[in-house]
């Protein structure tokens, strides 16, 4: 099965790349366009055959140990 | 008694020649280059996490490195109270590791960042001892993640343990911004609790010789010895 982790900057903290964006995207007429922020998606596979709470625990596991800096990022599994 | 290094080398490190040097020519003692890949250190004073792209800088600043083998090592050498310093790519492990607070964000201002600069000092510690209160370092620095973060919480800690070691400043005759990337309170580096463990974004070991702008960087390793 594959497995998405969105990965982004916790509220709080300043993403300047985002508000480039925005002022790009409000320069070319997409002025409704507001509160751009960019995060980054991993994407990986998990064999079928696994648990569910497996899934959930080794996700969280892999996480907490690399994919996510918790001091600065959060996370969310997708799908 | 000899004053002992050692330099650890990740794939994409690009200071740890410069920082072999600059520990040859200050302590006059033994150094010690070791890849990342070792399972053991030998018996140092010093250990300079060197600055770089280790890993091509890929996931987080430091994040694959902060998982390389010699890490146990270097953690261990930090709880028997010896030195450890973290210098730029090196400060961004020491966090990923955990033996420093914090986070190091991209700039504010989304540009790489290589130029001289200007710190001092916060407060005492021993990597800092033979510098004066009120004097003004100029040291290069050269990042792109190099903008401290941490939460309230975090930064009150840090100031009620003393943990801010630098500072970004003025120089004298500069019309330098103040604080050059965004990082919080203009932090340049800080320490452990236990102030063996320093990380710094500028690089002393680019400011110690003849043939560089600034000798200032000396003082770091001074400090240590003295």
């Amino acid at each position: 099965m594959r497995i998405k982790i969105l990965v982004r900057l916790k509220g709080q903290i300043l993403e300047p790349q985002g508000k480039v964006i925005e002022q790009s995207l409000n320069s070319l007429g997409f002025t409704e366009f507001s509160n751009i922020r960019q995060g980054k998606l991993i994407e990986l596979d998990l064999p079928d055959n696994i648990s569910k709470e497996e899934k959930v625990q080794k996700i969280d596991s892999a996480c907490k140990k690399l994919l996510v800096n918790d001091i600065i990022e959060e996370y969310e599994v997708l799908g | 008694m000899s004053f002992k290094s050692a330099v650890i080398t990740f794939p994409g490190s690009n200071c740890d020649r410069d920082a072999l040097c600059y520990l040859k020519d200050l302590t006059k003692g033994e150094v010690h280059n070791i890849w990342h890949e070792e399972t053991s250190l030998p018996k140092v004073d010093l250990v300079i996490l060197p600055g770089g792209f280790s890993f091509g800088d890929y996931l987080r600043s430091g994040a694959m490195a902060s998982k390389s083998k010699i890490i146990d090592e270097v953690v261990k050498h930090a709880n028997d109270n010896r030195y450890l310093l973290g210098i730029c790519n090196g400060f961004q492990i020491l966090t990923e590791i955990g033996l420093l607070e914090g986070a190091l964000i991209r700039n504010k201002k989304l540009k790489f960042l290589g130029k001289n600069c200007f710190i001092k000092k916060k407060f005492k510690n021993n990597f800092n001892l033979s510098i004066k209160d009120s004097q003004i370092l100029q040291i290069p620095v050269a990042h792109n993640e190099g903008n401290f973060y941490c939460d309230t919480e975090t930064l009150n800690l840090l100031k009620n343990n003393e943990q801010i070691a630098f500072e970004y400043c003025k120089g004298e005759f500069s019309n330098f911004e103040e604080n050059i990337n965004g990082s919080i309170e203009a932090i340049a580096g800080i320490t452990n609790k236990k102030k063996n463990v320093l990380g710094m974004m500028p690089h002393p070991e680019r400011a110690y010789s003849d043939f560089h702008q600034s000798q200032d960087g000396r003082l770091i390793i001074e400090s240590l010895i003295s």
